[in-house]
């Protein structure tokens, strides 16, 4: 079925000579035609009309629907579109998805966060329900009724009373010449009548990934174009002291050596400089840069080794921090029982994104501006990074950068920076012609922006109730916020409403506290962010007490959890909380969905079943992104070998868009999940990542993926995240798990540090 | 000059032998649909087929396809099955395995060449055969299901 639509789809394309959206936009053949100045074939004015920034629709009555948000793997490019087209009450079948170049018309297009539904729906559908608006318009216009009389059904408008229907393509152009109406006037569907939102669609762009013909960043082609491959400063604030390139330009195909400019703390989301070798081809730019001879500054951040760092963490969240959140009596003030506390620390290692695709990007500066072709989750950010670069003042300037936009080859959060792309604009520049730059895996490795290195140290009595009256927690982990100013020595709000700070428990006296600390790498996004950290300790933390208390760990969380009720921790002593930049209460995080969505992954994965020895269950639960996920993991350990027999997620994210896509996510931070509790973990070296590519970053493989499966959760709430929010409770299940198959209690992330996996 | 059959077609690539294939094939003869993801042949991102054999492209120097015929993703729907795709392709699109993309091509190229060799085969055969793909989505519970429709239908023809 699906490859008949494929070829119909086609065939259409080459019937009309239309190119098919965004995968093609990116193509070479669009790219070449935009090279020379002109715009993108797609644009013929003739037959294509806009109606509104994100719909197009042709007299043929083909729609193609801008896509915003930037793809890398969630699955937006369908999402988004999804959501427009049902408003618009177009046939899917007839809808092509066009990636966005950045464009301040669009919104914010800052691909992070887990944001584009959450955050971005009702904009998104009003956009939809504005072309639907203009076509109902066009419609009654042209039979001289009254709008109310007429309403747009499957690819059609209406006349009620007759039943008389005009097709898209023949109200296109007379919708497309009235004004675009005012988004907050036109009326959105009511969830009643949805037949695209909630449904599985087939998957925008999906058979041009699987006949290869998809365009990412790595893949831009240009006439002339020079690859660069580049040689980084190792540690972080390095310069280069001197080299020397004349082994580099005798390497057939090398054109050119050029030196980056140095570049100043704070890091900023700026290239870290370095030298730079220039080719006609990939190889040629590898060859020559294996002969380059480079000399290093390495600066002050040479001091850094991780292993002593985290111990100096851990020494840090043993004693009093700075406080960000009371609740009650001072807990310093309460004498413990030792035989009823538990006071643990755990700690997680620097990791890095490590998508599939290495960072590219491809610069054309001229005179007269310049043209980007990036995979990134950024475009705006980038473009301004753009202008800032060539001096170019955004206020008179903007027009002069065109900033193309490609799928990503993976993200997780790496891609927001554009360091990258910056690194292609400087050498375009410098040479006059357009260079792609590539990333090799271990520049990659060496030069990403890490999730910060932890300890999460945590401190309870059980009361008589097997619940607790006394709880204190600390936190200490380089800020994100320090890329931006080096005077940073804290977690900031941001950064600890990510699982810290917001801890929802029914626990009269309580004590958060965030300690100061020195960055020397460049921290950054790595899907989940702190989330990943906090809900290890967390989730590992209550599975230690509940091991204390003699009973099951979801009873533990339950009683912690006490009433169902909504909780707001800004009034429970933590005014700072951010939650995820939701203002409307109705996202306050919800005790009820806490406890639906565990029980529903102990239940359907029976992971309170009794086991034989060496097997165990472990689970957990989060909230990150404004939504619900619990796991469950089921172990086997004989002789401190660990093996992972089967994975489950339940999630509760409110409104769904797209089912499969959200299973996708689900499957997808299991594996993530996996890698990073069992075996991945960055360090550092007097200041250099000691890390180069998949032999010592491992990540998982598909022998070492147990079935898994996904527990989607009906609900109307208020949509929550989806790309980010399945990983949080993943680590503590499998720790868990593994405790209660071995009596092994690993909280020194990688599991492989202390038993083999 | 090197002569090789890319995807059926016989071209002379104007490039160093030492390249490796996955440049040649990337840079030069401009079939883009090979990524590269390690260059070291861990990853299996820039898996093709050299005489129908799944091999790493970026450990491969060109003169190693000397006179032989490689096929990449591009050409793959041509192997087998009919209307231009794969059998591998056609249930890798019905079980929706793609989240990125990037790595489907050399996961689809591996997929190929074990059917090709073994038209049923089993778990651990196919773990076998693709644990040197890595997919940093996660889309390995798909693949294997993808597969094991592949196969089905490469039985009933």
């Amino acid at each position: 079925m699906s490859v008949i639509k494929r070829l119909n789809r086609r065939e259409f394309m080459s019937l009309t000579g239309r190119a098919g959206g965004a995968f093609a936009i990116a193509s070479s053949f669009p790219i070449l035609a935009m090279a020379d100045g002109q715009k993108p074939a797609a644009s013929e004015a003739s037959t294509n009309h806009d109606l509104g920034v994100f719909v197009n629709i042709n007299s043929a009555g083909d729609v193609e629907i801008i896509c915003q948000r930037m793809e890398m793997g969630q699955g937006i490019i369908t999402s988004t579109p999804q959501m427009i087209a049902e408003e618009l009450c177009a046939d899917w079948d007839r809808v092509t998805a066009v990636l966005g170049k950045a464009d301040p018309r669009y919104g914010d297009q800052s691909t992070g966060g887990s944001n584009s539904i959450r955050t971005h729906m009702m904009h998104t559908r009003q956009m939809g329900a504005v072309a639907r608006d203009m076509l109902e318009q066009a419609a009654a216009k042209r039979w001289s009724v009254d709008k109310s009389e007429v309403k747009a059904e499957n690819h059609a408008v209406v006349h009620k009373a007759s039943g008389k229907k005009l097709g898209f393509g023949e109200l296109a152009a007379d919708a497309a010449a009235l004004p675009v109406p005012d988004a907050k006037t036109v009326n959105l569907k009511p969830n009643s009548e949805f037949t695209l939102i909630g449904k599985d669609v087939p998957l925008q762009g999906l058979e041009q990934i699987v006949m290869g013909e998809a365009t990412y960043a790595q893949d831009i082609q240009l006439p002339d174009m020079l690859i660069a491959s580049i040689e980084r400063p190792p540690v972080v604030g390095g310069k280069t002291k001197s080299f020397d390139a004349t082994e580099a330009k005798k390497v057939a195909g090398v054109v050119d050596v050029i030196q980056l400019k140095d570049r100043t703390i704070p890091v900023n989301v700026h290239p870290v400089s370095g030298v730079a070798v220039l080719a006609t081809n990939t190889w040629a730019a590898i060859e020559g840069r294996k002969k380059l001879k480079v000399e290093w500054e390495h600066g002050d951040n040479a001091v850094h080794n991780s292993d002593s760092y985290k111990q100096g963490l851990v020494q840090k969240v043993n004693s009093k921090a700075k406080s960000i959140r009371v609740e009650g009596e001072d807990v310093y003030a309460h004498e413990f029982d030792p035989e009823r506390t538990v006071e643990v620390t755990y700690t997680v290692p620097y990791h890095h994104h490590m998508s599939m695709e290495t960072p590219a990007a491809t610069a054309l500066v001229t005179d007269e501006g310049a043209q980007i072709w990036s995979g990134t989750q950024s475009p705006q950010w980038g473009k301004m990074l753009v202008l800032e670069e060539l001096g170019l003042d955004p206020k008179t300037d903007f027009g002069k950068v065109e900033f193309n936009t490609t799928l990503m080859g993976g993200a997780f959060g790496r891609k927001s920076k554009n360091d990258f792309t910056v690194e292609a604009v400087e050498l375009s520049k410098a040479t006059g012609k357009p260079v792609k730059v590539v990333w090799s895996r271990e520049d990659d490795v060496k030069h990403g922006f890490y999730h910060s290195i932890s300890a999460n140290y945590f401190k309870a009595e059980l009361n008589k109730d097997n619940s607790s009256d006394y709880w204190l927690q600390r936190l200490a982990s380089p800020p994100i916020a320090w890329i931006f100013d080096n005077s940073a020595k804290f977690q900031d709000d941001l950064g600890l409403s990510l699982g810290f700070g917001d801890v929802p428990f029914d626990v009269p006296n309580m004590a958060f506290e965030n300690a100061e600390v020195d960055t020397h790498v460049r921290t950054g996004w790595v899907r989940a962010v702190g989330n990943i950290n906090n809900a290890f300790g967390l989730g590992s933390f209550v599975d230690e007490l509940a091991v204390k208390a003699g009973i099951p760990t979801r009873e533990m969380w339950m009683n912690l959890f006490g009433k169902d009720r909504k909780f707001d921790p800004r009034k429970e002593g933590f005014e700072g909380y951010t939650h995820y930049g939701q203002k409307s209460d109705e996202y306050l995080l919800d005790i009820a969905r806490f406890k639906a969505v565990l029980n529903e992954v102990v239940e359907k994965s029976n992971a309170e079943e009794k086991l034989p020895e060496g097997h165990g269950w472990g689970i957990s639960v989060a909230y990150s992104f404004n939504s619900y996920t619990a796991a469950a993991s089921k172990v086997q350990v004989v002789d401190d070998k660990v093996e992972v027999l089967e994975m489950h997620t339940a999630i509760d994210c409110g409104l769904v868009i797209t089912p499969d896509r959200v299973k996708s996510q689900m499957e997808g931070a299991m594996i993530m999940g996996l890698s990073m509790a069992l075996q991945s973990e960055i360090t550092v070296k007097d200041g250099a990542i000691v890390q180069n590519n998949f032999y010592d970053y491992p990540v998982s493989r598909i022998n070492e993926v147990p079935p898994m499966y996904v527990h989607l959760m009906p609900s109307d709430k208020a949509p929550g995240g989806v790309g980010e929010p399945g990983l949080p409770p993943i680590l503590p299940s499998l720790t868990n798990a593994i405790y209660h198959a071995s009596g092994t209690r690993v909280r020194d992330l990688p599991v492989s540090k202390t038993m083999k996996v | 000059m090197v002569k090789i059959t890319l995807n059926g077609e016989q071209i002379s690539l104007d490039a160093d032998p030492q390249m490796p294939l996955l440049y040649a094939i990337r840079d030069i003869a401009q079939l883009t649909g090979t990524k590269f993801g390690c260059g070291m042949g861990l990853c299996g991102a820039c898996t093709v087929h050299l005489d129908g054999q799944a091999i790493r492209s970026c450990v491969t120097p060109l003169s190693a396809a000397a006179d032989k015929k490689i096929t990449t993703i591009e050409g793959l729907g041509n192997t087998a099955g009919d209307k231009g795709v794969h059998p591998v392709q056609e249930a890798w699109i019905d079980h929706k395995v793609p989240q990125c993309g990037y790595c489907q091509s050399g996961q689809m190229m591996s997929a190929a060449a074990l059917l090709a060799t073994n038209s049923s085969p089993s778990d651990d055969e196919i773990e076998a055969a693709m644990q040197g793909n890595i997919c940093r989505c996660g889309t390995y519970p798909r693949i294997r299901s993808a597969i094991k429709q592949a196969a089905g239908k490469a039985e009933e023809a």
